[in-house]
């Protein structure tokens, strides 16, 4: 597959990206903010960072960058478009993916390992996994507590639109648990059609057996399978 | 506070006409951090008085921050060369080293300490923007960030503010650039109170032939000023830094810079982009940090022996009405100087505009040796380039300090033993005491693993870093030790660079090179610059010893308080290089049934080994005692250690040092979730035993079926090599005396700091 992975300024994430996808074999390009074409493209990522600085709120302003029009084209066109992190804010911002991402409840910023329940594996996203699988994934975020009114997460609910929640190891969640205060533990969300992907985790970070863990490849190896 | 410079050591011109020169008020001396002599010496210099924006420019350079006026004599003392080091100290913005492949690493470390007491965020933060600054300025990309960070204790409401207000302003720098943060320390000591130190580091890396200069290059070439515009903030900074702390400075804020992370990220990627695409259309690259435009231009134009002319009204201002000693002055954070080639001006700016950044042409390079500054067509300044950077330098009077020479006789022998009984207590107490604590409520806040190069993340011995495309990685820690220093200079000072090495060899890297930050109180007193210069002598030792020259530093001088000196605290930044990252060995006891060795000296040990200890501390409220260090047991540690993570003979390796041999099982149980059974004679002295911090030694863990190999390895190098008990079970036990579960051993050591600071 030939993937964008869209730097704003102040991404950070996009090499890192860029090398999980290379390491497994994909064709990964790193495409500044002002491109606005993006034919050619099977699937993008919008990665993590600080785009614009964070200036107003997060993802607020790299919302208006003029790949954001050739971004929405690529997932009507049913695409895969999958944004972790700062990219998560981002899709929230331009209205791809409902609900917002407010401060950690504990109003500080959280690197750390996070185990992730996968809520359902016959996804393009998670089709590498098992329905209830807990994954390791890297979570590294000030702003990533979850939040939407309550007849959203009703929707979200109701129609199997939310795809990882936080958990312990075990898969059970719980306050301890859940790392940012995310309402019903949401880790990860899709739109309705299933071809955009927004969660905080960041599976680039764990790719790689020599950074200790590979359970990001699932999430890479189910895009390459349903849409390469 | 009038200083009588001549009767420290200052070597000035003949006073016979002193008057020659016009008078100056105290206040404007001490605006500028100038004593009088220096003011006379600058006179002489010139053959006429200065203009306001030279009298500006001579404080900010003669400074102690850009000057070093004590510590520059000392520096001759330090190891600086070998054949991987490819900079002179102080001669560039870091030190670069090579590491084989065609790559070179950069490093350096410096202190935010003043303005991180007045504004805990915004000076921890910019801390971090001006050291990040100065590895880019070479043209390498930054990989790594390290926090060397000393403050009062935590019990009471000012230090914890300090900490944390400290903590989330490295977090939001660092965090928002994309530069993990990787390691460092946090140590907690009464001294710290009113002074807390905070010392940043960075690593970066670049293809030798990317490394580019911090000079001005030949006449005719365009100096640009590139990043943020110009403001009134941090007027005086570098000489603010030179003074000692009082109740007046909270007024000072003003001195205090405001960082922006995200236009440093910009700027960041602009010019390592720039010197890796279009190395051809520069001369040389300069942060703009201390003493802002006067230093970076003038610093610039004596690396090439040249003058440069600097033409303010040109310098894009974010406030209206700024005179040129102020654009001369500022230190408004988040700029760059380039020095480009004539012809490519117009390059270098649309190369910046990709980033949405100006380049503003601000003057050129001369050969008249003058560093002239022009307003419209006013000339402000015209002085000559070595005048201004030829700092005076001093060597005042040294003498020991009574007090520390009377402790530092203290026979721990004297004291009572710890009772049996107590030693479960005495354990605990030490695994929540905060300098041994887990320090995860501080590394959890910064983004530890961006870049996917992190092999070893914070809490370890040292951290790990991989290099794409490089067969080796880097390892990096950072130590300092100001309670042995403060005890005994030189033996504290070998012991930071010692544990340091050791910390580096436990994952299994060889020392390469040395970064310091010299942290001091007030030079001008006898005690407090025998501290200095003897524990200089004492990092130079050590460095020759491990054979890491000392490639950068930075000296920060006169941090006392109120409330006294700080603990004299040269930390010391360790660069290691390791054979392949996947052979990097952690702390943590990984497997039930290894077998548990103690390398170096055994389990019983003399009352001495309590010298210095954070036992003598936390249970007797003693910092007394000897501070012995052996080099070349130190040495042959090192290597042992490194040599049996290259033949792949250890599960884990742990340094032993603050709270001695019990604390480190512990932290090694601790991180494997697992027990351990530790079986041994202790000797006369139980407390020795257990938390004396004698040097040269670590606990390791290896399979049954090594032991005899690693013996053999051991002997080889000359190390001690005890084999003292299992990795097992759900407890710790040591020696009988001590049984503590993990579950215990674990909240006194992990909540420590959460309890405190949340």
């Amino acid at each position: 597959m030939r993937f964008a992975v869209v730097a704003f300024p102040g991404t950070w994430s996009d090499w890192d990206c860029i090398h999980a996808l290379r390491d497994l074999g994909q064709q990964a390009e790193r495409v500044w903010h002002r491109e606005s074409d993006l034919d050619g493209y099977d699937g993008v990522i919008l990665p993590g960072g600080f785009s614009y600085g964070d200036h107003l709120r997060c993802g607020a302003i790299a919302r208006f960058s003029p790949v954001m029009q050739a971004v929405s084209r690529l997932a009507e066109r049913g695409r895969p478009v999958f944004g972790s992190c700062n990219g998560f804010q981002i899709l929230c911002e331009a209205g791809l993916l409902p609900g917002a991402l407010l401060r950690n409840h504990s109003l500080q910023f959280r690197c750390q390992p996070q185990y992730v329940r996968v809520e359902r594996a016959d996804n393009g996203f998670t089709a590498a996994c098992e329905g209830g699988q807990v994954l390791q994934l890297p979570i590294s975020h000030g702003e990533g507590a979850y939040h939407a009114a309550p007849d959203v997460l009703r929707e979200l609910e109701e129609t199997g639109r939310i795809l990882f929640r936080y958990c312990d190891e075990t898969g059970a969640l719980s306050d301890d648990a859940n790392p940012n205060g995310s309402l019903h533990d949401i880790a990860g969300v899709l739109n309705a059609q299933g071809n955009v992907l927004g969660m905080m985790p960041h599976p680039e970070r764990a790719s790689d057996p020599l950074l200790g863990g590979t359970d990001g490849n699932l999430l890479w190896r189910s895009i390459i399978e349903r849409w390469g | 506070m009038a200083l009588d410079h001549r009767a420290l050591g200052l070597i000035v011109p003949d006073m016979t006409d002193a008057d020659r020169w016009p008078q100056i008020d105290d206040e404007t001396l001490a605006q500028i951090a100038l004593s009088r002599d220096e003011y006379i010496r600058a006179c002489e210099l010139l053959d006429r008085a200065p203009t306001d924006v030279e009298l500006g420019m001579i404080g900010a350079l003669w400074s102690e921050h850009c000057g070093y006026k004590h510590t520059r004599p000392l520096f001759h003392h330090f190891p600086t060369e070998g054949e991987r080091i490819l900079t002179a100290l102080g001669d560039e913005n870091a030190g670069a080293i090579d590491i084989g492949g065609g790559w070179v690493a950069v490093m350096k470390i410096e202190s935010h300490n003043h303005p991180s007491a007045i504004e805990p965020y915004e000076g921890a933060a910019t801390g971090v923007g001006g050291i990040v600054r100065d590895i880019f300025a070479m043209g390498a990309q930054p990989v790594a960030l390290l926090d060397s960070l000393r403050f009062g204790p935590l019990d009471d409401a000012r230090n914890r503010r300090l900490c944390v207000g400290v903590v989330a302003g490295i977090g939001g720098y660092g965090n928002c650039l994309g530069i993990p943060t990787v390691g460092g320390e946090l140590v907690v000591a009464p001294e710290y109170a009113g002074n807390p130190l905070v010392n940043a580091m960075c690593l970066g890396v670049a293809r030798r032939e990317q490394l580019i200069s911090a000079t001005a290059g030949p006449a005719g070439s365009k100096l640009m000023l590139v990043g943020a515009d110009t403001g009134r903030d941090g007027l005086h900074g570098a000489t603010f830094a030179s003074v000692e702390l009082d109740e007046s400075s909270a007024e000072r804020r003003p001195a205090v810079q405001v960082g922006n992370p995200f236009l440093e990220k910009l700027l960041m990627d602009a010019c390592v982009g720039l010197v890796r695409e279009h190395r051809d259309w520069l001369e040389g690259l300069q942060d703009c940090g201390a003493a802002g435009l006067t230093s970076s231009t003038v610093e610039m134009a004596e690396r090439a022996s040249a003058g440069i002319i600097i033409h303010t009204e040109r310098v894009p201002r974010r406030e209206r009405g700024m005179t040129p000693y102020e654009v001369m002055l500022s230190e408004s954070q988040e700029r760059m100087v380039v020095s480009v080639k004539p012809d490519h001006v117009e390059d270098v700016a649309a190369w910046f505009a990709q980033w949405e950044l100006d380049a503003t042409v601000i003057g050129e390079v001369t050969s008249d040796g003058l560093a002239r500054v022009m307003d419209h067509d006013v000339k402000v300044a015209a002085a000559p380039v070595r005048m201004l950077t030829d700092a005076p330098t001093y060597e005042p009077a040294s003498a020991r300090d009574p007090d520390a020479a009377a402790r530092v006789a203290f026979d721990p022998a004297t004291l009572p033993d710890l009772a049996p009984a107590a030693a479960n207590a005495a354990l605990l107490e030490l695994l929540a005491s905060p300098n041994i604590a887990s320090k995860r409520w501080v590394w959890r806040q910064y983004d530890h693993q961006v870049g996917t190069n992190t092999v070893v993340t914070p809490g370890a011995d040292a951290a790990v870093l991989r290099i794409r495309g490089v067969e080796q990685a880097l390892a990096v820690c950072t130590d300092g030790p100001g309670r042995a220093v403060e005890l005994d200079p030189w033996a504290g000072a070998v012991r930071a660079v010692a544990e340091a090495a050791r910390n580096v060899g436990c994952v299994g890297a060889r020392p390469i090179a040395v970064t310091d930050c010299l942290n001091f109180a007030n030079p001008e007193r006898p005690a407090i610059y025998h501290q200095l210069r003897e524990s200089i002598r004492g990092m130079a030792d050590a460095c020759r010893a491990f054979d890491a020259p000392v490639v950068s530093g930075n000296a920060s001088l006169y941090n006392e308080s109120d409330d006294g000196p700080v603990l004299p605290t040269p930390v010391v930044g360790m660069l290691g290089l390791l054979a392949r990252p996947e052979l990097a060995v952690r702390s943590a006891f990984r497997n039930e049934g290894d077998v548990v060795l103690l390398l170096g000296a055994g389990l019983p040990q003399p009352a001495s080994s309590l010298g210095a200890s954070e036992y003598l501390a936390v249970q007797h409220g003693l910092s007394a005692g000897p501070v012995d260090v052996d080099l070349e047991a130190e040495r042959a540690i090192v290597n042992c250690l490194v040599d049996a993570v290259e033949t792949e003979l250890l599960q884990s390796a742990h340094d032993c040092s603050d709270g001695g041999l019990a604390v480190a099982l512990a932290e090694s149980a601790i991180g494997g979730g697992v027990g351990v059974h530790v079986r041994g004679d202790v000797g006369e002295r139980l407390d020795a035993a257990l938390f004396g911090e004698a040097g040269a030694r670590a606990v390791v863990s290896a399979s049954r079926d090594v032991v005899a190999e690693l013996s053999a390895l051991a002997e080889k190098h000359g190390v001690p090599c005890t084999e003292i008990g299992v990795v097992g079970s759900d407890r710790l036990i040591i020696a009988d005396v001590i049984n503590v579960t993990l579950a215990e051993a674990s909240d006194a050591w992990e909540n420590t700091l959460p309890k405190l600071l949340d």
